[in-house]
């Protein structure tokens, strides 16, 4: 398979300033076939001065280190201060605790089709977590106007954070503009290691003050995130992580440093959990040693100092709504545990090691560990937060159909369905048509913080009583106009059911089809949360937040204590969802999330050697299989926030915060070993 | 063909070889397929040994001949996932020589022998002497794997390997034991724990002399603990482990001593309990 | 060089296939099958699973050259015309898919599984499917499909 003489195209000479980390792109090649790619891209030369890479973050924080970047590197600093900052406490307890980098390692690795209109624009077909801010920046990357850049969403293989920012789209609609035919573009595993942004490592200093009968007094934390090369989303990953640094629990004095800062790593952006996965392995580990310093149980310490409604946050943000912390720990402590493993019958899969055949139960030793967690839900800090839909009432074939048109990206959390469930409930149409997303139509914004089934559902459900009022406004006209108005009961008393207008008594007033007839009747709202606003810079006072999601992990797990190899033998969670839309996506959210915390907690890590990735293959970066990943046990809470369209909560993220502190919480019990970093590595439960 | 061709790469399951391709790690001027070489899929008794062709997947190892080969089969079990199983060869394992192939403990410890042919003849070299460094192996460029040999079990024989995952995982490190009651031999092989799989000569010489000092084959009698203790330090101190993204040097020894400890027990255990039945 | 073999009960053939092409290539970009999908390219997630002579194999991992003649059945060729198989509308009635990328692959293994387990316990699955990697459900859905995918074609 040699190569058969193809000689790529010469190549322009492109002159690039800096080159900040491994894998930023320098040169882009097309080819009728990607081994002709592969050939030609090894023939481009790149001219490298290599300079020792700036790779600690602690060091990016000096005053000797290089800029990177022209104003420094410090990405953004948050001070947050509240109450006395010199409390008394009877117990103090500290501790240091790192992160890994993890990988959001959706299936799908990036890709796209981008098409050349012939007239100067571009169609781009791309899985994406927000088409509008893509389409914006590539106008801009472009030199075009918004109107010739047009995004249709394509099949999304998974983003969790991941398609937040822009990959290669700017690259392939380069190539296709450059050579007028459509480029097709897709990463390999291996590329898109390097080609997205990754959960921000952290490295976290811990001091809290309590009483001796349990109440907070105080917490002093210093966060330093490292948000590699470029800034992505780390300016509000690091306000998240401050935010929220002392965990669900009222606290009236803190004072919390953080930084994010610029070095030669990876870059670090997005993924579910958003800087509040890092700070709860931290909060959560304190918890755990407070309860021990104070002789008392974990989970009663939690309860003791858990937020309640009317609670304030150390931002000074006063939460409504309800607050249900204490309820989550109450339930998962409550909920039964999984049986010891039988010792009669030797099931490996069961066993720490697995198939692998480490132990037959030699040193196997259980542990049981609990974790509460919360985040925000939307965007904060003043950010604008919005999102469009276009919904379409018709009769087609005799029956009346509606469609929902709107930008939100479906990533697999299951936004289509939601679309479409609010649509037929709101209009009583059976037939529900969701469009393909696309830019054809007003921004959703993304596809992140928890937030779709919240804004673009409160869009949809917006649009929809548009839609209704002009639909029983025709009836009146039509039916009074027929004579009939005055007949019927009180029209006040209408509803859409059953692909028709139904009185307050369940009669029939009129089909829809029969209505509208010819009629198309269109309406688009926007939907809009409540405002937020930006952390003071001096005190990080402010009510930077419009909603709090949170859930509570209880982990059991398995250690072999003499290879230092675990089993998670069983997750337990509750969470309120506010109102569960769909309840069976809700059940997966919480699955899924929970995975992915596992996954940080005792395997995934992109490991980093001098700003270079080690392990960029799914062969040396393992995510969970069917045999890690134990049951779920789940008590889901429907407490309705009266501020959310049905009461409902942002959902995705919890899962993913709590879990994982609850499983090394676990280990820290089964091992008796501090494990102060995760994932938890074997050498780290045996100290060698 | 190879003689012809010695720069063609052969290709089986392609487990190993599609992923150096996918991964533009390597471009072979040609490759030759032997998964349509039928004679490479057989298996057989031969003087006393099974011969076993290269073509054999790790799935039919694990139905046809598990209760032949246990420790075999064992590895075979942990080798990447169904789909992997079903392609993957001890014959592919082999050529590519990796010092973390799942078979090559097994083979190690069980003595197994490695047949290679070219169109000169064939010629067999014992699998201790076959891996010569790390991914590289005695055959020359005009040979390719056609088949091993190796003894059936007659005394129990173990696999262990650590991984940090609980399933499709390659080995931090292994370690195959293989218990010859016929001989009275003990049999050891290490993998990933080493530029090449490796046995530990010593650990082994160390337990057959624990045995017969004691009587202890005779008697089916119970093993000091002090001396699987020792039997793993020896077994440690046979590898010589790096770091690397996979697990550190000191880890992998420390858990090397641990799984031969366990190994040892449990096969010891069954040996015993054999004779009670 | 050209390769000619049967998927999903075709004669097919491609032409000017790169002699380092896998399977999975010629099946997506060269005879248009999206069903298998391509996300590691090294056997690790089994998102291309696809039958090869009657075994289940990861696209990805075969050759080009080697489907030469082989019969090839591809997650397109499981469902019987526009009828869901019984292990892909389980699927979706047990909210087993979320992102849908790893799920072509996790139906054509676990429509294996059912082949050789007609009943299997959930050990079973578990192992049977650990060489499918899953980024969204955490597996338990997935786990309830194959279990009620069993049931249904138990009772037929």
């Amino acid at each position: 398979m040699g190569r058969d003489g193809a000689q790529p195209a010469p190549l322009r000479t492109h002159r690039m300033d800096v080159v900040r980390y491994w894998g930023e792109a320098v040169a882009l090649v097309a080819a009728d076939h990607p081994e002709h790619a592969r050939r030609a891209a090894q023939a481009v030369r790149v001219e490298y001065e290599v300079l020792k890479p700036l790779s600690d973050p602690e060091e990016a924080l000096s005053d000797d280190a290089p800029r990177l970047h022209p104003d420094g590197n410090i990405t953004r600093r948050i001070k947050i201060r509240r109450g006395d900052q010199d409390p008394h406490a009877d117990v103090v307890v500290k501790g240091e605790y790192e992160v890994g980098m993890q990988d959001q390692a959706p299936l799908g690795p990036e890709s796209g089709l981008a098409i050349p209109d012939g007239e100067g624009g571009v169609d781009l077909y791309i899985a994406t977590q927000w088409l509008h801010v893509d389409r914006d920046q590539l106008a801009e990357c472009l030199g075009l106007p918004p109107e010739k850049v047009r995004l249709t969403m394509a099949g999304i293989g998974g983003a969790f954070g991941a398609r937040e920012d822009l990959s290669m789209q700017a690259h392939a609609c380069m190539l296709a503009l450059r050579c007028g035919r459509p480029v097709k573009m897709a990463y390999s595993r291996s590329e898109s290691f390097v080609g997205h942004v990754h959960r921000h490592p952290a490295r976290m200093r811990y001091e809290h003050g309590a009483t001796r009968d349990g109440k907070l007094m105080y917490v002093r934390a210093r966060i330093l995130l490292d948000g590699g090369a470029y800034a992505s989303s780390s300016t509000a990953v690091i306000s998240n992580a401050c935010c929220f640094a002392v965990g669900p629990y009222e606290c009236a004095n803190a004072a919390i440093d953080g930084w994010v800062v610029y070095t030669n790593n990876p870059p670090c952006g997005a993924m579910r959990g958003f800087g509040s996965v890092q700070n709860c392995y931290a909060h959560e580990a304190q918890m755990d040693k407070l309860a021990e310093a104070l002789g008392m149980d974990p989970v009663d310490v939690r309860i003791r100092n858990a937020l309640e409604t009317g609670s304030s946050l150390i931002t000074g943000q006063v939460i409504d709504g309800p607050v249900p912390v204490a309820e989550l720990l109450r339930r998962v402590k409550a909920m039964p545990q999984p049986a010891a493993a039988a010792s009669a019958h030797l099931d490996l899969t069961q066993m720490p090691g697995g198939v692998s055949n480490t132990t037959h139960g030699e040193a196997v030793r259980r542990g049981v560990g609990y974790a509460v967690g919360f985040k925000n839900v939307g965007y904060s800090e003043g950010f604008n937060d919005y999102s469009t839909a276009r919904v379409k009432l018709s009769v087609a074939g005799g029956r009346p159909r509606v469609e929902v048109h709107t930008a939100g990206a479906e990533v697999g959390q299951g936004l289509v369905t939601v679309q479409a469930q609010i649509a037929g409930t709101e209009l009583g149409v059976h037939d529900v048509a969701v469009l393909n997303a696309d830019t054809q139509v007003g921004s959703s914004g993304s596809s992140s913080a928890s937030r779709q089934t919240y804004i673009t559902g409160g869009a949809v459900k917006a649009a929809c009583e548009a839609v209704r009022e002009r639909v029983l406004a025709l009836a009146v006209s039509e039916l009074s106009g027929l004579g009939r108005a005055d007949s019927d009961a009180d029209e006040s008393g209408w509803r859409l059911e059953h692909d028709a207008i139904v009185a307050a008594d369940g009669s029939t007033v009129i089909t829809l089809a029969t209505l509208l007839g010819e009629e198309v009747i269109e309406e688009t709202r926007e939907f809009r949360p409540r405002r937020t606003a930006r952390l003071d810079a001096e005190t990080g006072q402010a009510n930077a937040h419009m909603q709090f999601a949170f859930a509570a992990h209880r982990a059991v797990v398995d250690v072999d204590t003499e290879l230092g190899l675990v089993k998670v033998v069983e997750l337990a969670t509750a969470q309120d969802v506010g109102k569960a839309i769909n309840p069976q996506a809700v059940e997966g959210q919480l699955e899924g999330g929970a995975a992915q915390g596992l996954g940080l907690a005792v395997m995934e890590e992109i490991q980093v050697k001098d700003g270079v990735i080690r392990n960029p293959s799914f062969t040396d970066y393992l995510l969970p299989t069917t045999l890690d990943m134990p049951p779920v046990r789940m008590d889901i809470l429907e407490l309705g926030d009266p501020n959310a369209p049905y009461g409902l909560k942002g959902v995705g993220e919890p899962p993913t915060i709590s879990s994982g502190p609850a499983i090394v919480s676990a280990i820290r019990s089964a091992s008796g070993r501090p494990v102060n970093r995760v994932p938890v590595r074997p050498h780290d439960l045996l100290g060698v | 063909m190879k003689a012809a061709h010695p720069d063609a790469l052969p290709i089986a399951g392609g487990t190993d070889v599609m992923v150096e391709i996918n991964f533009d790690r390597s471009r072979p001027d040609s490759v030759i397929d032997l998964a349509s070489v039928a004679e490479l899929d057989d298996w057989g008794p031969e003087d006393g040994y099974l011969r076993i062709g290269a073509g054999v997947t790790y799935t039919r190892i694990i139905s046809e001949l598990g209760d032949r080969l246990p420790g075999l089969a064992m590895a075979s079990r942990t080798v990447g996932s169904p789909q992997i199983r079903n392609r993957g060869t001890v014959g592919g394992n082999l050529g590519s020589a990796s010092p973390a192939g799942d078979a090559h403990p097994p083979l190690l410890a069980s003595k197994a022998v490695v047949e290679l042919a070219s169109s000169a003849g064939i010629r067999r070299i014992p699998a201790r002497d076959f891996y010569v460094g790390p991914k590289k192996n005695a055959m020359r460029k005009d040979e390719l794997i056609a088949a091993f040999l190796i003894e059936p079990s007659n005394g129990p024989q173990q696999f262990s390997k650590v991984g940090t995952r609980n399933a499709m995982v390659i080995a931090v490190c292994s370690f195959a034991l293989t218990l010859d009651a016929k001989r009275k031999r003990v049999g050891t092989g290490i993998g990933s724990a080493a530029p090449t799989p490796v046995t530990a000569g010593e650990a082994e010489a160390f337990m057959q002399g624990v045995l017969d000092e004691g009587g202890l084959w005779e008697k089916r009698g119970e093993i000091d603990p002090s001396a699987l203790v020792r039997f793993g330090d020896l077994v440690a101190a046979a590898a010589r482990p790096i770091d690397d993204v996979r697990g550190t040097a000191a880890y992998r020894r420390h858990a090397l001593a641990v799984l031969a400890r366990r190994t040892f027990a449990w096969a010891w255990d069954e040996y015993r309990r054999k004779s009670v039945a | 060089m050209k390769v000619t073999f049967t998927v999903n009960g075709q004669r097919v053939s491609a032409d000017e296939v790169w002699e380092g092409e896998s399977l999975l290539y010629i099946l997506r970009e060269r005879l248009g099958l999206y069903g298998s999908k391509n996300a590691c390219e090294q056997g690790e997630c089994g998102s291309c699973s696809v039958y090869v002579d009657g075994t289940l194999v990861c696209a990805c991992l075969v050759l080009g050259g080697q489907a030469q003649g082989r019969d090839i059945v591809t997650v397109e060729g499981i469902a019987d015309g526009h009828a869901l198989h019984p292990v892909q509308q389980a699927f979706v009635e047990a909210g087993a898919v979320q992102c849908g990328f790893c799920t072509p692959g996790l139906i054509v293994a676990a429509h294996d599984l059912l082949r050789h387990t007609p009943e299997p316990t959930t050990v079973e699955i578990r192992e049977a499917l650990a060489g499918n990697i899953c980024r969204c459900t955490g597996y338990a859905k997935i786990l309830d499909a194959v279990h009620l995918a069993a049931e249904r074609m138990a009772s037929t």
